[in-house]
């Protein structure tokens, strides 16, 4: 049982979560992620780490309410406690020097970028931040991303705020002005396809950080397999993060639907 | 526990009868739920033994001076000395004496493969006759204690003061637990699941073993001093220099084969193809399908499950239950060489389970909407003898058919989970993943020690705990020269 200490509204269906988890605070990483179950007769669904503090013993938790599950955590209070919280699971971002870093995330995918963003930066990097979603409320942490980043291109679909278009096209702004060594993706797995796609024409290493279903999140069922580079892979042990442009998005997109 | 074969009333007992009066007396049938009723739930199968059919069945035990029975079972039971404590009705006495080798006996009577173990090596087989039933003896032992209105009183070890911890929590963690509680350890099983038990929860079906049986077993150990944490995984949460600064001296590691295999073809990624570990943590650990669980889980009229071990068994009597019009199993062999136990194949095919023998999948198609709808199976032939001994398949040349399904599960087999060797630094592993120990299960880190399938890469409940007993005394050894 794990204490809820914190929650924010960043949107409607947007919620932040402190959560106490001391272990799991001292251990983890950023590109890490957890498996929680809202209550007794709950699902297990991973949700990846967007902050933690290790003397409070907390982890923060952004979710999106887009099923039954998410949409019941989203609805816990401070003081009530989800059921089960394990972690940290996955492998570690590969933090290092780079040079410059465009860390792109869409939505939500924007709360697990965070600890990236910061962790790019501390590393050395010039990090170019560019942050999307379908309009200006969904836009989330600008404030926390700009803190760590040198640049911060805000992208909306219905052009309320920031620069009007999709993410790959704030992307492309910054290939074709300057030499970029790495991007980083989060985001729905719709719009990491086409950052990949975008970025394989500039030939620009690019990690993405993946969100499939998962029952146990240590490597057992087998749920979360996706083809990289033509080989079978599990996102909970071998990812979260892949090379975006060896992986098979098409086959992702479609096992996401499998209990749709 | 003396179990002397010279005691007084083992001697009375083998003097009351003839052995050819014993031979005489037909093996016990297990009564067990009507297959057309117990496909509709998930109640276990076999009721058990009554007691004078327990008994009975225990006075067909011969008492041999020199019991060939125990050198089938991987973690040496006295078999003669808790069966001839049956037959003089002393059922308590019998799972004592199972006790002192056995963490689980409720679970070994009911899991064991005994055809190929104790039951093998009975005296009976070499008169032509059913070997005595010593699976559904034991069964019969450790259900009459849990059932004992007075528990008897555990005899609890001075403890020492000495900590160690075990990564893992299925039968071979709680085997080798349970005997470092008795040696007088203080010890704590981390399991990274939010239920202990390990495959005994996740994968064994509840209609095969129910939850309340290791669920008694669970406790019987916490009576012994064991502590268990959820939610913990060894390497992740606590480090393992995190659990030395705890105080733990040594490490067991027991976390099992983790990683579902698949088998490479076409379409294998397709909506409603899955793991037998995925369907089956879906059912039993998720209780997906039953009423306010939120998990859920495939369901298909026609329903395939790829193997012929005892998972693949679980998982086919599982789709049964989940409401398949067709369950049927496809295997690559015939069904001699099938892995699994004999009682779960005639379970299996009692319950209408259909055989697609010397079969094996190649391709699957699916829907529009990425949805498996059909396979295409390549019919087999066999031909000599694989390195396993058992005669091997060989493809009938373009002998394919094509055949409808609504769901697959894969049951090919398991690799060992990678999770713990990949965040230990130092510790080797083999080339195929599992950890690398010497003959006293001791790994290339002194203080870690490690058993079971993380070990062996895939083997049975009762294989597993002997690696846990083994592993005991060998880390007691160890602990206690230092």
């Amino acid at each position: 049982m794990n204490k809820i200490l914190e929650k924010e509204h960043f949107s409607e269906r947007v919620v932040k979560l402190v959560v106490e988890a001391p272990l799991i605070a001292r251990s983890r990483r950023p590109g890490h992620f957890v498996i929680v179950i809202p209550d007794a007769k709950g699902e297990r669904i991973p949700l990846t780490i967007a902050d933690a503090d290790k003397e409070r013993g907390t982890i923060t938790l952004v979710i999106q309410a887009i099923g039954a599950s998410t949409e019941k955590i989203c609805s816990f209070e401070p003081g009530q406690y989800l059921h089960d919280v394990v972690g940290p699971l996955g492998r570690a971002t590969h933090i290092e020097k780079r040079g410059t870093v465009v860390c792109c995330g869409g939505g939500v995918g924007v709360a697990p970028l965070l600890p990236i963003i910061r962790a790019m930066k501390e590393a050395g990097n010039r990090v170019i931040s560019v942050l999307a979603a379908r309009t200006k409320d969904l836009i989330i942490l600008e404030k926390q991303v700009a803190e760590y980043s040198d640049e911060v291109i805000i992208m909306t679909d219905d052009g309320s705020y920031g620069n009007k278009g999709l993410v790959t096209e704030g992307v492309e702004k910054v290939l074709l002005r300057e030499p970029v060594q790495e991007v980083v993706t989060i985001g729905p797995a719709i719009m990491m396809k086409f950052v990949a796609k975008l970025t394989e024409k500039y030939n620009v290493p690019t990690t993405c950080s993946l969100n499939t279903i998962m029952v146990d999140g240590t490597g057992m069922c087998g749920a979360c397999r996706i083809t990289v580079d033509g080989r079978m892979r599990f996102v909970c042990v071998d990812g979260p993060e892949f090379d975006a442009h060896k992986v098979d998005f098409d086959e992702m997109l479609m096992r996401l639907r499998a209990y749709n | 526990m003396a179990t002397n074969r010279d005691t007084e009333w083992r001697r009375e007992l083998r003097d009351a009868l003839t052995a050819k009066e014993r031979t005489s007396i037909p093996r016990a049938k297990m009564p067990m739920l009507a297959p057309d009723y117990r496909i509709h739930t998930n109640e276990e199968v076999n009721l058990g033994l009554s007691t004078s059919q327990a008994r009975e069945e225990a006075t067909r035990c011969l008492d041999c001076p020199d019991p060939q029975c125990v050198t089938g079972c991987p973690v040496g039971i006295d078999i003669p000395g808790f069966i001839k404590n049956i037959q003089r009705g002393c059922p308590g006495e019998a799972a004592a004496v199972l006790r002192t080798t056995s963490a689980l006996p409720a679970v070994c009577g009911r899991v064991c493969p005994q055809e190929r173990q104790c039951e093998s090596k009975c005296i009976y087989n070499k008169m032509k006759k059913p070997p005595v039933a010593i699976g559904w003896l034991e069964r019969f032992a450790a259900d009459a204690e849990r059932d004992m209105a007075e528990k008897p009183a555990v005899e609890l070890t001075v403890p020492n003061g000495r900590k160690v911890a075990v990564a893992g929590s299925g039968p071979c963690a709680l085997s080798f637990a349970g005997d470092m509680a008795k040696r007088g350890y203080d010890v704590t099983v981390f399991e990274a699941l939010h239920e202990i038990g390990g495959v005994l929860k996740y994968g064994i079906p509840e209609f095969r073993l129910p939850n309340a049986v290791v669920d008694a077993e669970l406790d019987s150990l916490r009576a012994l001093g064991v502590k268990f944490e959820t939610d913990t995984i060894v390497g992740k949460t606590l480090g393992y220099d995190e659990l030395l600064e705890r105080g733990y001296e040594a490490l067991f590691v027991a976390s099992g084969a983790g990683l579902p295999r698949f088998m490479g073809i076409p379409g294998e990624n397709y909506i409603n193809i899955l793991s037998s570990n995925e369907y089956l943590t879906r059912i039993n650990l998720m209780h997906a399908g039953t009423e306010g669980y939120a998990t859920p889980v495939p369901r298909g009229a026609r329903v395939a499950v790829i193997g012929g071990g005892n998972t693949a068994m679980d998982s086919v009597r599982t789709a049964l239950r989940m409401g398949a019009e067709k369950a049927f199993l496809v295997y690559r062999r015939s069904e001699d060489e099938m892995p699994a136990r004999r009682e779960e194949v005639e379970h299996a095919k009692e319950e209408g389970v259909e055989f697609m023998t010397l079969s094996n999948p190649v391709e699957y198609l699916a829907d529009e909407r990425g949805r498996v709808r059909a396979m295409r199976v390549q019919r087999m032939q066999l031909g000599e003898p694989d390195a396993s001994g058992r005669r091997s398949p060989v493809p009938i040349e373009g002998a394919i058919d094509e055949i409808p399904v609504d769901v697959v599960i894969v049951s090919v087999g398991v690799s060992p989970n990678p999770l713990i060797p990949d965040s230990i630094d130092g510790l080797d592993v083999t080339k195929r993943g599992t950890i690398a120990v010497n003959e006293s299960l001791q790994s290339s880190i002194p203080l870690i020690f490690a058993g079971g399938d993380i070990v062996r890469g895939g083997a049975t409940v009762i294989l597993a705990m002997g690696d846990g007993r083994h592993a005991a005394a060998e880390m007691d050894k160890y602990l206690s020269s230092k």
